[in-house]
């Protein structure tokens, strides 16, 4: 009975170590983020584009980057809904429950979530090269839209699988088509689950590096039309930080705290939708 | 009017279809799309010969995989090896013991710790883990390191792995009915007994379902590794010493990609290889969750 008691404590304490340490790491995470890069912070960052001699440490910002994300990020997140509604719509009010083809469906959403971000920018890569495209925001869109879309379609899936049943045929029963039935009963009731799927797959789409490493390229300018590369965020940081001058070395901390904002406003968001809008859910 | 309506409806209805189609085929067409840009190298050299050889200089022509896919492996190895621990006992922790207050608290940060990107992780990687194995451990155990290194990528991979190995072992763990520990506990058994022996044991597809996606996770993680694993292209001899995984081979060598003959099927070629190894993983994966799935159903 002894040896059962301190192995139940044993492993309890072991437990709580492991717990506390995976919450450690990501204090540390945001902790050295911050510390690094609040320092390194000041106006010019956010406003300016890079002016001559930035990489060598000279004057200017990470404007282009910041513009360049914000909009390669949102123009995927908008085209990945037009894509991702349509098709969860499609797998829960069109499709005959326990269907062949919303199964499969499924499944190949769980493959796609699971298929690393490089190689969706090969494939973007690939397609720019069929298409006659040169690094450019327009193959950044393209590569960043097929690896957000799974994401989002996912997660909206699995708040739409959650919808009553009697729901749908209480709508069907007054007269309405699976259309209307899809717009105005189903998309009403999914809408918190909705926006959160768009935030996530926001999030993930401005945080990737290697999806657009090829297929956005990087300049030094804010992106004026979809067939001129952009700059994004992530391979900022990245090429700050792989250049020798401490100066420069510095902006990569500064624009890793900006991007870790970003991110927290994001996640931050999804907590407050969540709450806000679940109350007036018929449930 | 109403044949209106209904004819909207029929048409969506197409138009819905032929996305989920297309969406479903995805896959594939990304399979298609990099086995035609590889084939041209495929042509050339045998299969065996890319995968095994490790001489890799693009300028003669020779492309071989080897130290790169060895170089993965490690890597995803290192990151596993110290990943699996820690995340089992949290998991089990968080859906066994914990108080709902405490799970609460914690799955918002562990979702946190899955959305932040990867090169966030890169940068703290540089800042905090690469210098700690270069002055601190690597002395200790008395070699050297730069601390650019399989040990390095692999504690920030196993760190990026956490969310999905928990994330999926608490949802395994919640499948299990609460029957089975009850008829546990009024038997005798301790709380650790009961977990040690029939949910752990009840679990135990789901947990190797878990572990596998974790695994293809570390496998294709590029940005981090490329940033702290060192990129040397030689076998690694210790885990003190650099890797050049697969993943941060293509992503490193964008820019001179067209301008070497063959050197853009090479690299495209590699990310098949990548996709071809995630698939099957994923593929095994899912398969085992959804038959624990349906067995609650």
């Amino acid at each position: 009975m002894n040896r059962a008691r301190i192995e139940e404590n044993l492993f309890k304490g072991l437990m709580l170590i492991s717990t506390v340490t995976i919450l450690t790491c990501l204090l540390l995470i945001l902790g050295t983020i911050i510390v690094k890069g609040l320092p390194a912070m000041n106006w010019a960052m956010v406003s300016q584009i890079p002016k001559g001699g930035f990489y060598l440490g000279k004057e200017g910002g990470i404007l282009n980057a910041i513009l360049g994300s914000l909009y390669l990020a949102t123009i995927s997140t908008v085209l990945s809904i037009l894509i991702s509604l349509p098709v969860v719509l499609y797998l829960n009010v069109y499709a005959k429950k326990g269907s062949r083809l919303a199964y499969f469906s499924r499944f190949s959403f769980d493959v796609l979530w699971g298929i690393p971000s490089i190689v969706y920018g090969a494939f973007g890569f690939t397609i720019m090269l069929y298409l006659g495209l040169r690094a450019s925001l327009l193959g950044g869109i393209i590569a960043v839209t097929f690896l957000i879309f799974p994401i989002m379609s996912r997660a909206i899936d699995e708040v739409m699988r959650m919808i009553p049943a009697e729901l749908l045929e209480a709508s069907y029963a007054l007269g309405a088509t699976r259309l209307e039935t899809a717009f105005k009963i189903v998309i009403r009731q999914s809408l918190p689950g909705i926006l959160t799927a768009v935030l996530i797959a926001f999030g993930r789409g401005i945080g990737d590096a290697a999806s657009v490493i090829f297929t956005a390229g990087f300049t030094d300018y804010i992106p004026y039309s979809l067939f001129r590369p952009a700059a994004t965020l992530p391979l900022a940081i990245f090429f700050q930080l792989n250049t020798p001058i401490p100066e420069v070395q510095e902006r990569a901390y500064a624009s890793a705290f900006i991007l870790t904002l970003i991110i927290l406003l994001v996640s931050l968001s999804c907590r407050f939708l969540t709450k806000r809008f679940t109350k007036h859910l018929i449930k | 009017m109403n044949k209106k309506r209904l004819l909207k409806d029929k048409i969506a209805a197409k138009f819905m279809l032929g996305l989920v189609i297309f969406s479903g085929l995805l896959v594939f067409l990304i399979a298609f799309g990099l086995y035609y840009r590889a084939k041209p190298i495929l042509d050339i050299k045998p299969l065996g010969q890319l995968l095994f050889s490790s001489s890799w200089r693009p300028l003669r022509g020779d492309f071989g995989f080897f130290p790169f896919i060895i170089g993965t492996f490690w890597v995803t190895a290192v990151a596993i090896f110290i990943a699996v621990p820690f995340s089992l006992l949290t998991a089990v922790y968080l859906s066994e013991y914990a108080h709902k207050l405490v799970r609460e608290l914690t799955a918002p940060l562990i979702d946190l710790l899955a959305g932040i990107p990867s090169v966030i992780y890169g940068i703290w990687g540089v800042l905090v883990v690469v210098p700690l194995i270069k002055n601190h451990l690597a002395p200790f155990l008395g070699t050297f390191s730069t601390g650019y290194s399989v040990l390095s990528a692999g504690i920030v991979l196993a760190i990026m792995v956490f969310p999905v190995i928990i994330h999926v072992v608490i949802e395994v763990l919640r499948s299990i009915p609460n029957e089975l520990r009850d008829a546990s506990l009024a038997l005798g058994a301790t709380k650790w007994q009961t977990v040690k022996h029939v949910v752990l044991l009840k679990a135990l597809p789901g947990i190797v379902a878990a572990v596998v996606l974790g695994v293809s996770r570390a496998f294709g993680e590029t940005m981090a590794v490329l940033m702290i694993a060192g990129n040397v292209a030689k076998l690694p001899g210790s885990v003190f010493d650099p890797a050049y995984p697969l993943p941060a081979l293509i992503a490193n060598n964008y820019g001179e990609m067209l301008s070497v003959p063959l050197y853009d099927s090479a690299l495209l070629l590699a990310s098949l290889i990548l996709l071809v190894v995630v698939l099957g993983f994923n593929v095994l994966s899912r398969i085992i969750l959804i038959r624990i799935e349906r067995r609650i159903q």
